[in-house]
């Protein structure tokens, strides 16, 4: 049998991963599983080997759990050599060399960037310096905000009712601190799902003791003569005192090491096609750069082919199996990344799920349980068929309308007589806010036909 | 030892916090919290319960499935889901 171009590139080529996180390592690994022999280097930021991130803002948080003990479990043995807490800083795709932050160049023939996203700074930098002003995202956030809970402030701010800033609160309650929570639009989780679920999740807060203000934004905060927080200034005139804050307001990607390298790379992530294969600039795909999790944006067929980008554990773990499939594959044995959008949130005591997009849904239908028992299922409708589901309490029913979506099932739901409630039986408006108006909340974003998408700054002419 | 569960998957059977209640417990009526660097002596008890979740959800450092459905069985503590 002939040598192919793919046995050699098995038998003796260099895969470097960009990014040691989740998806990274999960690629690694299924890259070695398809018989790579050859060198495999994986960089990172950070100076920890991978580490899971869902634990920090929930058992880390509840002091059940060490956020210095999260470290990933590794289904096999990968033989990498590891460029851990040296940043990439840039690529030349004609060189295919990865440059990094001591000024290293690290060649390669495949590529994966797995670069994820990080969290969103307090914008006024100076303010958010402060003492006791955290954001939460690595393991060092988790440290600081673990051992500032323990300290017992007096009360905690938390900026941003999205998922990360809701699970904080639910945290600093369990340990019976007093948190007040701020957040710009009309509820919790409204940006992931939609003002109806937000009302639920707005009395779960409540009734767990959270002061919950909505419609209110932080315009300042202020420190003392030591230079730690001691108040807020909000956006209706008042002023709250607390000594611990943390800014949720949401994820930037890690994009801007990719300026100037030609590859589709932007504030919005990096455009892959379902392959994860990366578009260049000139929205043509690239035979060697592979893209997986927080940062990869890819057209899925069961959403329009709309772009998605997905802040998801689950979608780290698949897009990176299968972008190391395909990078490790004849092109006639790749295979699309056609994972059903997924995730799960813990808070107030209430297990929280969703698949599909439920942002993309204009109708909502509480089919199963009922809102006030927080025991419910709702499903998300968009022209007339099922898009997304949520279920507070009642996860057991997500697989079944996860097959719902996949076949596109017609909504609402026909079916009459599976445990449904009459409170629930009408499809009533799912109100998301205006998706041309940037918010902190979803955790996933559809792009390609936003009209937001004009903001992207990286479009330029071809100059030929 | 880690582990990690891929709560997306878990449906809450709780068999888990059942077999190794050091480790995996129950937060409401159907969230799991667990321990993701247990102590080395959990690690019969947190292969029993990755052997016995019924929907698979449990991933251990070095874990080889086929290695140890068979010693879970053995112990009759092997759940049918």
């Amino acid at each position: 049998m002939a040598d192919t171009a793919l046995d050699q590139l098995k038998r003796s080529g260099r895969v470097v991963v960009v990014g040691a996180s989740l998806a990274g390592l999960r690629a690694a690994e299924v890259i070695r599983e398809k018989g790579f022999a050859g060198s495999l280097t994986l960089i990172g930021d950070e100076p920890h080997e991978p580490y899971d991130r869902p634990p920090l803002s929930k058992q880390v948080l509840l002091g059940k759990a060490d956020a210095e003990r999260t470290l990933l479990p590794r289904r096999r043995d990968i033989d990498a050599e590891w460029r851990l807490g040296v940043a990439a800083t840039g690529l030349d795709m004609a060189a295919r060399t990865v440059k990094l932050a001591d000024g290293e160049e690290v060649p390669y023939d495949r590529l994966l960037i797995a670069t994820g996203v990080r969290a969103r700074p307090w914008p006024n930098e100076a303010e958010g310096e402060l003492g006791g002003v955290f954001t939460l995202r690595t393991r060092e956030d988790g440290v600081g905000l673990a051992r500032a809970l323990n300290a017992g402030p007096r009360r905690v701010l938390v900026i941003g009712a999205g998922f990360t800033g809701s699970e904080i609160a639910s945290a600093c309650r369990e340990r019976g601190l007093e948190v007040t929570v701020a957040e710009r639009g009309n509820g919790p989780l409204v940006g992931a799902l939609g003002g109806v679920i937000g009302a639920v999740a707005a009395e779960l807060q409540r009734e767990n003791g959270v002061d919950l203000r909505t419609g209110i934004s932080v315009t300042a905060l202020e420190g003392d003569s030591t230079g730690r927080v001691r108040a807020a200034h909000l956006s209706d005139g008042t002023t709250l005192e607390c000594d611990v804050v943390v800014v949720g307001l949401g994820a930037q990607r890690n994009t801007e090491w990719l300026m100037g390298s030609g590859l589709g790379a932007g504030p919005r992530g990096i455009a892959c096609d379902a392959g994860c294969r990366a578009f260049d600039l000139r929205g043509i795909v690239t035979d060697d750069i592979y893209v997986a999790g927080d940062v990869a944006r890819s057209p899925h067929a069961l959403f329009g082919y709309q772009f998605l980008s997905l802040e998801h554990w689950g979608n780290a773990v698949a897009q990176a199996e299968t972008a190391a499939h395909n990078m490790m594959s004849e092109s006639t044995d790749r295979r699309p990344h056609l994972w059903v959008p997924a995730f799960w949130s813990s808070q107030f005591g209430v297990n929280i799920k969703s698949v599909g997009v439920p942002s993309m849904g204009t109708e909502i239908m509480i089919t199963q349980g009922s809102r006030a028992e927080r025991r419910f299922t709702g499903v998300y409708g968009y022209q007339g068929r099922v898009i997304g589901a949520v279920t507070f309490d009642n996860g057991r029913w997500l697989q079944f309308y996860e097959k719902q979506i996949e076949c596109t099932a017609p909504f609402p739901p026909p079916f009459t007589t599976v445990d449904r409630r009459p409170d629930g039986q009408r499809p009533i408006p799912a109100d998301f806010p205006d998706p041309s108006v940037p918010t902190h909340g979803p955790t996933i974003t559809l792009s390609g036909y936003s009209p937001a998408d004009r903001r992207i700054a990286t479009f330029t002419p071809a100059g030929h | 030892m880690r582990l990690v569960v891929d709560l997306n998957r878990c449906q809450g059977y709780a068999q888990c916090a059942f077999l190794a209640p050091d480790v995996f417990a129950m937060h409401g009526d159907e969230g799991l919290l667990y321990d993701p660097q247990a102590a080395a002596a959990q690690r019969e008890r947190v292969l029993q319960a990755a052997a016995a979740c019924p929907v698979q959800a449990i991933l251990v450092d070095g874990l080889d499935l086929a290695a140890t459905a068979p010693a879970a069985a053995s112990h009759g503590e092997a759940s049918d889901g």
